[in-house]
């Protein structure tokens, strides 16, 4: 087997597609919390960062076909994956003493089908207005789509900030294991590196983590006020 | 020492098995866990009663043959040894040890604690092997070898190929194995022309005999008798990409 063709039908193959998949989604996880945490810097900064964004188009839809295809890629190399590994293993041990195996690497899958359908509802509720129509339509000032106001009377609500914090849980260990892991699918492993390598997993995992739960945290706790006084 | 040995009995590769509890008494704590299974046995052909079957050759860590599962880890608890260097100092009177055979599709139970691991002589026939027309022995300088390569080709190549990478893998993958087979070959000068023929090849014989996919939770590392390390899988990684899409 040589060539593309290699890539999706091998072990080797789909775990280099899964791995580069991983990257770019992951690289989007890290900048989509940046853009978030801007809703700290009250409604005009991320009213218009929103704004800037629409004005690229091309570089908006590039960037959401760019992830379209790593999320098809990533979730038809998980299901396929997992398949094999299931089908290679049909009789399980009575007893099984993991050395070093940890809890996020045994979950990666349980975790991606919950992150799957998280990712359906986290759309559905900011990026097409279907969970609250009443909050997608409002405006600020300057005739901007109000993402502050959308994204504070949302989290409002406790079982939508409560969905949200559940959430990141497999985000984090997703990120634990995945990102360190690339690095081994991509061939980098080096003993000098290797500290740094699997340190890296868990850090950028608990900064999102942190990043992302403080937002519907805030809003609860009234850290986030709405409609903003004296502006 | 007295111990409680719930130990995996299979007919043959076309019966179900299941587990069968032996008590062990006057065991001694020096003695390696195969001199346990020996001592059982012959208590067991005094009774009258079927010997458990389980590999061993050489007993010293070399040949590979041992292949158990003690207490839900591969060659059991402690690093960098087989099941042959296991030693019941290890356990504690009144302990009870649960034995499983290696489980993987690929390689299916023959009888009691016996596995079949051809699947991994087929994959060395796939390419582990370099292609010279054997002679005597060239001059010892006439090819300078690097000696890191050196070094690192001697680490993988200590693999002796029993498969506790596989049996400890939670998809029950073989990359440990055969990026330890790959690499070892592809370290030196003399395994360059067929370098990337060769990880190709095996990797295709590997997906066709059955075995998962790395997920990279190194246990295999964790439980490999010869420590070989999770490194070469990456160079593996490296050498198949390059191998599929640069080298026709």
């Amino acid at each position: 087997m040589t060539g593309l063709y290699a890539l999706f039908r091998s072990t080797v193959g789909l775990k280099w597609l899964m791995g580069v998949s991983g990257l770019v989604l992951s690289g989007f996880v890290v900048v989509h919390m940046l853009g978030n945490l801007q809703v700290y810097l009250g409604p005009d900064a991320i009213n218009a960062y929103a704004e800037s964004l629409r004005k690229m188009p091309v570089l908006l839809w590039t960037a959401r076909i760019v992830l379209l295809v790593a999320f098809g890629l990533h979730v038809f190399s998980a299901v396929r994956i997992t398949q094999l590994n299931r089908a290679a293993r049909q009789h399980q041990y009575e007893l099984w003493s993991p050395q070093v195996t940890t809890y996020a690497a045994r979950t990666m899958f349980m975790g991606g089908i919950i992150l799957f359908a998280f990712v359906l509802y986290h759309l559905a509720h900011f990026t097409f207005g279907l969970t609250h129509p009443e909050h997608f339509q409002l405006h600020d000032a300057k005739g901007r789509h109000d993402v502050y106001a959308m994204v504070v009377l949302g989290f409002r609500q406790p079982l939508v900030s409560l969905s949200y914090l559940v959430a990141m849980v497999p985000l984090l260990l997703h990120l634990q294991h995945g990102v360190s892991s690339f690095f081994q699918t991509f061939g980098l492993n080096h003993p000098r590196y290797n500290g740094i390598i699997r340190a890296l997993g868990p850090i950028v995992g608990l900064i999102v983590f942190f990043g992302n739960c403080s937002i519907p945290l805030a809003v609860l706790a009234g850290l986030i006020p709405y409609p903003v006084v004296g502006k | 020492m007295r111990l409680t040995l719930r130990i995996w009995r299979q007919k043959d590769a076309n019966s179900p098995g299941q587990f069968v509890t032996y008590v062990k008494d006057h065991v001694v704590p020096d003695m390696s866990f195969l001199e346990l299974l020996d001592a059982l046995n012959r208590e067991l052909v005094e009774r009258g009663e079927e010997p458990v079957a389980f590999e061993s050759d050489c007993r010293e860590g070399i040949c590979g043959s041992c292949s158990l599962v003690i207490n839900g880890i591969p060659h059991g608890p402690g690093r960098g040894k087989a099941s042959c260097q296991l030693y019941m100092r290890h356990f504690r009177d009144g302990d009870t040890i649960t034995v499983e055979p290696f489980r993987a599709k690929p390689f299916p139970v023959l009888r009691d604690l016996i596995v079949d691991r051809s699947a991994f002589d087929r994959i060395m026939q796939a390419g582990g092997f370099i292609s010279v027309n054997a002679g005597s022995a060239p001059e010892a300088n006439s090819i300078p070898v690097p000696k890191q390569n050196q070094e690192l080709a001697m680490d993988a190549a200590a693999c002796i190929g029993c498969g506790a990478c596989v049996a400890a893998c939670k998809n029950a993958s073989a990359m440990l194995f055969v990026a330890a087979k790959v690499s070892h070959l592809g370290l030196l000068p003399q395994g360059q022309p067929e370098r990337y023929r060769r990880v190709r090849n095996m990797v295709a014989q590997m997906d066709k005999e059955g075995f998962g996919g790395c997920s990279n939770t190194f246990e295999c590392e964790a439980v490999c008798p010869k420590q070989i390390s999770v490194r070469f899988i990456a160079r593996l990684n490296r050498d198949y990409l390059r191998a599929v899409l640069l080298e026709p």
